[in-house]
């Protein structure tokens, strides 16, 4: 290395003689970095700021130039108000308890199933078929949109969850990966000793390892639980009717009337105030579990 | 298929113990879910996808049989099939490496010796996760041209408004900026990596009189090849597929500026309900995607470093 050859002599004088002049720029750099990080954390928060502080405008206060930091009064009734526009409680009903509950279970015990017989059992042609489920990975799901809309539509099953759940069923080839690396970090000993004794396969996934992979079960729950909170596009074709709508769908209805009713600026606190109330809950979940969700994308590079 | 390993196990049988037997019927057993998934979700939907882009096909009446017309009127005659193209590309390559470039700049940024470096990653990151549909109203309104809060402080310094979302010119960049603004797993992710670069590296260069850019580029990029590259092939895959905020911004315009691949595909295939040129543009789509990730992955050899398997 050329560089480090001509540089070799310089540190004795260097080290010796800039210490104190170093430790100047050093604490410059620091507070640049300070800076650069404030101004960051400005420009990434500023627009959920403005999601809260809107909701709690009238509509004065929206048109006011320049734009109302701080709003004065603050309008808490906006959240019932936009709450009661439309029947948001069906909405969240049908976001939890028909979309994201049982799409989450069904991916946890399907996805571990599916894992245990990747990491821990040994038979011919497991490396093959876990290299088919990693590559379906990046198959673009827009090649079975159509076809699969064909055959949900023949089965009956649209303006249902069905077609948004029953896929769940099968596992998710994002937390099989994840579940299966898991898996293979527990000494093969735990289960072997467990064989020994008798205890079926079955048996040792869930009463010996389900206990030890609670962290990348959490990971699992997580993100499978986000993605369906924040899916969008799969009800928007699945779901026609009102009635069956998530949340994410009823805000885009919202905001679809009150665009074609030419009235936006007042339909704005409203709109900001059920965007909180939903993005409300994602942001509490991550604060809570905030370890499993920088462990998860950190170990599988899952996306948000 | 669990047939095709039939004959390997058949062949096997008088050398295969009873516990391998057992075992080999359990893998099968176990992995069955996504097997059966795989199959009816995924291979038989792509034939049958590949099978309806050679039709013409409205939902109502039989498929027909149109030879490769679909994708010859697309490549042709098609008015929008070019523009869209044209905007997805623009998208795409402006977006992933520039997003690529700032969460790498701000994860190094991060991984200095800082105070409440857990607290900053949060803040980069909870943009992320927040539903797509309030971040995109959020957004709307804070770019709207009448009253939006940064053409409000524009206007009261009495500069002229800038038409984020409303001009042809400004449309795309401005999906991008926003793009840019949602990238914060990938910093986190980043960030991970550059904690697991070892710090006796670092102390070796500091040896040999290396400076902070040379740390920087000899060491740390170069040990973060292998992640900068994974995270730009699901970079690439990703934007590839947007749909869901630029739906919302946008819904295409103005003048169709806007109006990415997937969103033209889910308006073929669920507005005007041709189902088979929706499929062949699914086709073409999946024939860019493999092509995007196989190019990269082919000049990887050149610019990723993979130290740890010699």
């Amino acid at each position: 290395m050329t560089t480090a050859s001509q540089t070799v002599p310089q540190p004795h004088l260097t080290t010796a003689v800039a210490t104190p002049v170093l430790s100047k720029a050093d604490r410059i750099l620091s507070v640049g970095k300070y800076v650069v990080l404030l101004f960051l954390s400005f420009t990434w928060l500023f627009p959920l700021y403005w999601m809260v502080t809107t909701a709690l405008k009238d509509d004065p206060q929206i048109r006011t130039v320049p734009p109302v930091l701080f709003p004065s009064p603050m309008y808490w009734e906006n959240f019932v108000g936009g709450w009661q526009r439309y029947d948001f409680n069906t909405a969240a009903f049908n976001s939890i308890f028909r979309f994201a509950l049982p799409v989450v279970i069904l991916t946890a015990v399907s996805s571990l199933i599916v894992a245990y017989g990747f990491a821990k059992l040994r038979w011919q042609g497991r490396d093959f078929f876990f290299g088919i489920c990693i590559a379906t990975m990046m198959l673009p799901w827009q090649v079975t949109m159509v076809p699969l809309f064909i055959i949900f539509k023949n089965f009956g099953w649209i303006d249902t969850y069905l077609p948004l759940v029953v896929p769940s069923l099968f596992g998710h080839p994002y937390f099989i990966f994840l579940l299966r690396q898991f898996f293979l970090t527990i000494p093969e000993e735990l289960s072997e000793a467990a064989r020994m004794e008798g205890a079926s396969e079955w048996g040792i996934l869930w009463r010996i390892l389900l206990p030890l992979t609670k962290p990348a079960l959490a990971v699992v729950i997580l993100f499978r639980f986000l993605w369906t909170w924040n899916d969008f596009l799969g009800p928007l074709i699945y779901l026609r009717d009102e009635g069956m709508y998530p949340l994410a769908l009823m805000i885009y209805r919202l905001q679809q009337t009150a665009t074609s009713m030419g009235n936006t600026a007042m339909a704005y606190p409203h709109l900001m105030a059920v965007s909180t109330i939903v993005a409300l809950p994602v942001i509490i979940i991550f604060i809570l579990a905030q370890r499993s969700f920088i462990e998860g994308i950190s170990m599988t590079g899952i996306k948000g | 298929m669990a047939v095709a390993t039939a004959p390997a196990t058949g062949l096997q049988r008088q050398r295969m113990t009873k516990r391998e037997r057992r075992s080999q019927l359990m893998g099968l057993l176990f992995i069955s879910p996504w097997l059966i998934g795989f199959i009816t979700l995924a291979f038989v939907p792509l034939i049958m996808s590949f099978y309806y882009s050679l039709t013409r096909y409205d939902l109502i009446g039989e498929p027909r049989f149109i030879g490769l017309g679909n994708y010859e009127r697309l490549f042709t005659t098609d008015p929008d099939f070019g523009t869209v193209i044209y905007n997805t590309f623009f998208y795409v390559l402006l977006g992933v490496p520039i997003g690529t470039f700032v969460a790498f700049l701000i994860s190094n940024l991060l991984n200095t010796d800082i105070k409440g470096r857990a607290a900053f990653r949060s803040i980069i990151y909870i943009p992320s996760i927040v539903p797509a549909v309030c971040t995109a109203m959020v957004w709307l309104f804070l770019l709207n041209t009448q009253f939006g809060a940064i053409n409000g402080v524009l206007k009261s310094l009495e500069w002229p408004t800038i038409p984020f979302l409303s001009s042809t010119s400004l449309s795309k960049p401005t999906l991008v900026l926003i793009y840019i603004w949602a990238q914060g797993s990938a910093v986190v992710i980043y960030l991970a990596a550059l904690q697991d670069v070892p710090r006796s590296l670092y102390e070796a260069a500091t040896v040999d009189g290396a400076n902070a850019w040379h740390k920087f580029w000899n060491v740390t990029v170069p040990l973060c090849t292998p992640v900068i590259l994974f995270n730009t092939v699901l970079g690439f895959i990703g934007a590839f597929q947007e749909f869901t905020l630029p739906w919302l911004l946008t819904g295409g315009g103005p003048a169709k500026s806007t109006e990415l691949y997937v969103m033209s595909l889910y308006r073929n295939a669920f507005v005007q309900l041709s189902m088979g040129k929706a499929s062949a543009m699914a086709w073409i789509l999946l024939v860019i995607i493999v092509l995007f990730t196989g190019i990269l992955f082919s000049t990887s050899r050149r610019w990723v470093y993979y130290g740890g398997e010699k």
